[in-house]
């Protein structure tokens, strides 16, 4: 449907416009929206979604989701903890042994997805009850807060001279990567076929299975980098770090344009409906608007953003259908 | 040809039947298990209380999970209900501090119709514009939930500011069985009968198996589709007057993240998530198992943190069981029309 919106400009310019419209407003009309420390918050925010949305938007572009990324978190935060109580002190190998978990955390998703073909969204809330479960049995109720605070701080440092946390450079490397691969590669191709018609893309040479199972890998190696990062900001490894971000990842990729269907949607659009929903937010809050409110305009955002779409291409159908076409052969469309 | 035809449907409907029987029986199978397996180890687990209180537990989860059944059964999903329960919820509690000597009836009632206007909305979204439902009702998530917040936020209610006969109703027993559990039976009888029986019942059926060829044969999708999820709302809000009923102390936060439990009852219930199959009994009992889960750890000595981890290996166990039974439904009906042709 949002094709139809080509002529008013893609949606992710849309998305952007929104967002610098949100800045530049807020900025004029709420004290503090244009302070380096508003910025801040923003991009600590913005850092674990953002790591998480980069690999579900390809997810869901495959026609896939995957509601289990906060899970992950959870579990791989709990894993981070346990280490860390039976003495691994090497920064370096508690990141390898968390990102290695991640990705068997999303080759198990993988493997039920892709062999024994079942789907996705029933699969992965099922390792999103498992995950999370198992993140409680490893370290039940308790809290790892004894990390050196050269890590914790470090994790935020700001880059030099900004206020924005260095951490955000990790994350739009990862983005152009991401980007990239999606939007400049034969994989990439692969992936829009695969959303549009897993058949056909099978028939033209996409290994649709293979392709499937290792987005799924990426998105718990994400997912698993997200918990690291959610750690060492909170200075806490807890059970419960994360719970329910699986549906605030879903809504922004959503808002950022990828059709739930998959086939259609790219990076630019979601990267910036991360950015819009955390600005958003953060400016609202500042305005004295309750933050849990709040929620009311990230709900509105997403049905908006499908519904506004399909009601333009809804009544632009209906006054075609007044006029009479001068091709009454291409009007007509199979059922 | 008609008696091939007729033979092969007979041999298709047979087979879907005996399928529906071995998940509904398997669910009730493994419940037994678990409530005998448990009772073995410790007795007490069968007293009336701890009876009581399965059931009691199990209500509300049902209700959800029925209504849920509802909408999956079309080929859709209602993330929304968790958001509708907290705040018909939140409603309830508001109506009687207003109005303390309020005819319950008539409260309960304006409950399940501020449930099933939400419900209206998701349905008129989802039936009207045709976007997708899980765009939708997670957007009626968090909208909901915020005007819960908005409503809520500084305010709690306390068992207090309700009339003793409601709460009475919430935690109540008629011979023994909880009132409440009476509510959720009484829905399941009522929905379980007009899906097997009515025809605007197979028809949710019929949309859910194939939308185009529903749409195609004369069924009015959309009106089905959004009755589905106004029923869907309206179970929601019953649900919600219960929970005000059985807890009494009400803040914004009621039913929070209860959407993907309800959806995990209703697969392990044995609905196809991609609908077409499934029944509302099915639904119930997943509800039903999924809360006997929680109550029945403790008791065999397994500490409550494997609760939600037994709940994701019981939902992964359920959707490959389907998986299987399916694929064995088709090869037998491969089979069958080899024979006939």
């Amino acid at each position: 449907m949002r094709e139809r919106l080509k002529l008013l400009g893609s949606w992710d310019v849309i998305v952007l416009v929104a967002l610098v419209l949100v800045a530049v407003i807020g900025a004029a009309a709420i004290e503090g929206v244009a302070s380096p420390r508003f910025w801040r918050f923003v991009s600590l925010e913005v850092i674990p979604i953002a790591l998480i949305a980069l690999p579900m938007t390809l997810v869901v572009i495959t026609g896939e989701i995957d509601l289990s990324v906060a899970s992950v978190l959870g579990l791989t935060c709990s894993f981070m903890g346990q280490l860390w109580l039976w003495g691994v002190t090497s920064l370096p190998l508690l990141i390898v042994l968390c990102l290695l978990l991640g990705m068997v955390l999303g080759a198990v998703n993988g493997i039920f997805v892709t062999w024994f073909g079942l789907p996705s969204l029933a699969v992965t809330i099922g390792t999103l009850a498992l995950y999370r479960g198992l993140a409680y049995v490893l370290l039940g109720d308790r809290a790892v807060a004894n990390y050196p605070i050269s890590w914790t701080s470090g994790a935020i440092k700001p880059i030099h001279g900004l206020t924005i946390p260095w951490f955000i450079i990790i994350v739009a490397v990862l983005a152009v990567i991401f980007g990239v691969v999606l939007h400049a590669t034969p994989i990439g191709r692969g992936l829009y076929a695969i959303g549009n018609n897993a058949e056909a893309a099978r028939f033209a040479g996409v290994s649709v299975a293979k392709t499937k199972f290792w987005l799924f890998v990426a998105t718990g190696a994400m997912s698993a980098l997200a918990g690291i990062f959610w750690t060492l900001r909170y200075a806490s490894a807890r059970a419960d770090n994360g719970n329910g971000q699986e549906l605030a990842v879903v809504a922004a990729v959503l808002l950022g344009g990828v059709s739930i269907f998959g086939g259609r949607g790219g990076l630019v659009g979601v990267i910036g409906a991360v950015l819009l929903l955390s600005t958003l937010r953060n400016a609202l809050q500042l305005a004295d608007v309750p933050a849990n409110a709040l929620t009311i305009v990230t709900g509105t955002l997403l049905i908006a953003s499908v519904v506004g779409p399909n009601v333009v291409g809804m009544a632009r159908d209906a006054w075609r259908r007044r006029r009479p076409s001068p091709h009454p052969q291409l009007e007509r469309t199979p059922v | 040809m008609t008696a091939v035809m007729t033979e092969r449907t007979q041999t298709a409907t047979r087979v879907t039947h005996r399928l529906f029987l071995v998940r509904e029986l398997g669910i009730l199978l493994a419940l037994g298990l678990l409530i005998g397996g448990t009772a073995i180890t410790n007795p007490r687990f069968l007293s009336a209380q701890s009876i009581k209180d399965l059931l009691l537990g199990s209500t509300i989860l049902a209700i959800l999970a029925i209504g849920q059944a509802i909408v999956i059964i079309t080929r859709n999903v209602d993330l929304s209900v968790g958001s509708v329960l907290g705040l018909t919820a939140f409603a309830t509690g508001t109506l009687f501090v207003g109005h303390p000597k309020a005819f319950i009836p008539l409260v309960m009632l304006a409950g399940v119709a501020l449930g099933a206007a939400c419900g209206a909305v998701n349905g008129a979204l989802i039936a009207g514009t045709r976007v997708p439902a899980l765009v939708v009702t997670l957007g009626t998530l968090y909208v909901f939930r915020g005007i819960d917040y908005f409503w809520a936020t500084g305010k709690q209610i306390n068992a207090a500011d309700m009339p003793t006969a409601f709460l009475h109703m919430g935690n109540g027993t008629v011979l023994k069985v909880p009132v409440l559990a009476l509510f959720a039976v009484a829905v399941l009888l009522v929905t379980g009968y007009y899906l097997r029986s009515y025809r605007g019942g197979r028809e949710l059926y019929a949309i859910g198996s194939d939308p185009v060829a529903a749409r195609l044969s004369g069924i009015p999708v959309g009106r089905r589709v959004f009755f589905a999820f106004v029923t869907s709302g309206a179970l929601a809000g019953l649900a919600g007057v219960l929970y005000a009923a059985r807890f009494g102390t009400l803040d914004a936060n009621a039913g929070s993240g209860q959407e993907l439990n309800v959806v995990a009852a209703v697969v392990v219930g044995g609905v196809a998530i991609f609908g077409g199959s499934g029944s509302v009994y099915g639904a119930a009992l997943g509800a039903v198992l999924l809360t006997t889960i929680g109550a029945a750890l403790p008791v065999l000595g397994v500490s409550p943190f494997w609760q939600r981890a037994a709940v994701g290996a019981l939902i992964l166990a359920a959707i490959g069981l389907d998986r299987a039974l399916a694929v064995s439904v088709a090869r037998r009906l491969l089979r069958g029309r080899g024979r006939n042709a």
